[in-house]
């Protein structure tokens, strides 16, 4: 047989992954663009060019409220799981000192993973219900003196639920660069008289900012494509993006269901592009 | 005699929760304004010692004495220390400028001022030509230079090295060495340099304190400590001396005094090493090794060869008798 060249070699060794990720990621994306050029009847989807779908969605005032809507569901999870991700990672970066310890703790913060997304959020419905256990407590402590309604079916609800699905995405890079950060950086910043928080915020979280950046990008995207917490959490009352995409596909309205998510794609990319913008992960992958 | 800014440990003892005692007891004087040089194997307390003066460990007991004030519960940015690290520990996301004026930031003194007393330093250590460039776009020496400014922008009374020569080439090593010495000598401030080389301790200290176990060995001036190893551990970890057992005790015969005979001690030559202006004959002489270093010029008007007999003879003046 004639040795191949490397060029060839390169290209086939190349293709396997090449060959899945335009089956399954580039031809859906493309399907989806093409599809939402398309109009739709109630009975009917019409493979013509057309920029109804598009028209009707930037024409209409709720595609504005609900994309704010996503909007301020992924900023507020962010902050909090920001807060949250940071502290925790800190503290198994910076106060735990042995290994085995360590990893012992990281692997309890996944213990919730073992269970799926949606008995997690729901466990939450018993929690925080009218007589759920928070407002029971509430009351016998004396806190409250009749149920607290905004607890559940509430964006206080979604949001918990969020933050409670998510933190561990934040914590887990801001862990992984933690630990990358020498030591004697901090005696040294100790040395030179800084304090705590001046360690912080002058040498912690500036080389922590890669790692925040990749929770960051976990966080927004997750909560920006999500649909089924919000419509759980909110008891309905609540909508985002995902729920309009839902809604669409649940009324048949595919063409439709196809430019929303177009839209939200490019809406999260331009954020990604921001964020990537800001600081450069590259040298943490 | 007594200045100043004298450092004194005073019965410094380094306990961890484990048990394991790092430092035992330890009691010395550093004088100001001299090069002073910790030296010892790896896990003799010399470290953990620097640590204490600068405060990155906390004295178990006894106390660390600058100026004749108790610093050893200060925190390290209070006691009048600085400390360069082994690795620099530059800032990795600062530039050289910012490195050397890290400590004026968190005072909060103004961009200006601490930027001009930077570029001070910087030209101190002639690095003000890459004052914009970051940590890893410098070379070992040159980061060593910027980690040198930034430890000395304190103002320090005492400047702790820790293994400062380390992640240099050799010869590398060999200039960063002058330039310390020399450092410390313009500046006229104390150093402590602790470092595992005996050849960097007697290039660069007014003293040497060689540490094992915990403990002191012996502390004195390069040369005393070099000429009368008080132990058979210091006579060793000097080099250049052999040690031999005699009827009243052990002794130390430096290796340039050994010289081969027509009659005396009967050895046999285990190796033959040419190190330039000596050579290096390894023997062994009943049990024990005896390293001669014969000038290159005797040794060849008579030539040995491994496995040959030979008669290793010494002046007995210059047997220096070991205390321990």
């Amino acid at each position: 047989m004639k040795a191949m060249s490397d060029t060839t070699k390169g290209w086939l060794l190349a293709s396997p992954l090449t060959l899945i990720l335009v089956v399954f990621l580039i031809a859906p994306i493309v399907m989806i663009a093409v599809v939402s050029f398309w109009t739709a009847t109630e009975w009917s989807i019409v493979p013509a060019f057309s920029l109804e779908n598009y028209q009707f969605l930037f024409g209409s005032d709720v595609t504005y409220r609900v994309f704010f809507n996503t909007f301020k569901y992924a900023a507020i999870t962010w902050a909090i799981t920001l807060v949250i991700g940071f502290t925790v990672a800190w503290y198994l970066a910076f106060h735990i000192r042995s290994l085995p310890v360590q990893i012992a703790l990281f692997l309890l913060c996944t213990i919730p993973f073992w269970t799926s997304n949606i008995i997690r959020m729901i466990s939450w419905i018993p929690f925080l219900g009218r007589n759920g256990l928070a407002n029971n407590m509430l009351i016998s402590m004396g806190v409250v003196d009749e149920p607290v309604e905004w607890l559940l079916y509430s964006d206080f609800s979604v949001i918990l639920a969020f933050v409670h699905l998510y933190t561990l995405f934040m914590v887990v890079p801001i862990f992984n660069t933690m630990m990358r950060i020498d030591r004697s950086l901090l005696e040294a910043a100790r040395d030179a008289g800084a304090s705590g928080f001046q360690i912080l915020t002058n040498v912690v979280l500036p080389l922590t900012k890669p790692g925040i950046m990749i929770g960051s990008i976990f966080v927004i995207t997750l909560v920006m494509g999500d649909f089924i917490t919000v419509r759980f959490m909110s008891g309905s009352q609540s909508a985002n993006v995902g729920r309009l995409i839902s809604n669409d596909i649940a009324l048949l309205q595919y063409p439709s269901a196809a430019a929303t998510a177009v839209v939200l794609l490019v809406t999260v990319l331009i954020t990604i592009g921001i964020l990537l913008r800001l600081v450069d992960i590259r040298k943490e992958l | 005699m007594r200045t100043g800014h004298d450092l004194e440990l005073v019965h410094v003892t380094k306990r961890y929760p484990n048990g394991a005692v790092a430092v035992d007891n330890v009691s010395h004087l550093f004088q100001a304004g001299s090069y002073v040089c910790l030296l010892g194997p790896s896990g003799c307390g010399k470290s953990s010692t620097l640590r204490m003066i600068a405060g990155h460990e906390t004295v178990s007991d006894g106390a660390i004495l600058l100026s004749n004030r108790d610093v050893s519960a200060l925190p390290p940015a209070k006691r009048g220390t600085a400390m360069m690290f082994q690795s620099y520990a530059l800032f990795p996301h600062l530039t050289v400028r910012d490195n050397v004026a890290f400590s004026l930031k968190m005072k909060g003194v103004d961009r200006s001022t601490r930027d001009k007393r930077a570029m001070e330093l910087l030209e101190l250590v002639d690095m003000q030509r890459h004052q914009d460039r970051l940590p890893d776009q410098l070379s070992g020496g040159q980061q060593q230079r910027v980690a040198l400014a930034r430890a000395l922008i304190t103002d320090p009374q005492v400047l702790l090295l820790d293994e400062p020569l380390s992640a240099l080439d050799p010869f590398l090593r060999i200039r960063m060495r002058t330039e310390l010495k020399k450092l410390q000598r313009e500046l006229g401030i104390t150093f402590i340099h602790v470092t595992h080389g005996q050849d960097e301790a007697l290039a660069l200290a007014d003293e040497i304190v060689v540490m094992n176990n915990a403990v002191i060995e012996q502390a004195g001036p390069a040369r005393d400590v070099w000429m009368r190893p008080r132990s058979e551990f210091v006579a060793r970890f000097m080099g250049g001396h052999n040690v031999i057992d005699l009827a009243g005790g052990k002794a130390a015969i430096r290796a340039d005094a050994v010289r081969i005979g027509t009659q005396g001690q009967s050895a046999t030559v285990i190796n033959v090493e040419y190190q330039g202006a000596h050579v290096a004959l390894a023997t062994k002489m009943g049990e024990s090794d005896i390293l001669a270093l014969i000038p290159e010029a005797e040794f060849f008007e008579n030539p040995k060869n491994p496995g040959e007999s030979v008669f290793l003879t010494w002046d007995e003046g210059r047997l220096h008798r070991l205390q321990a």
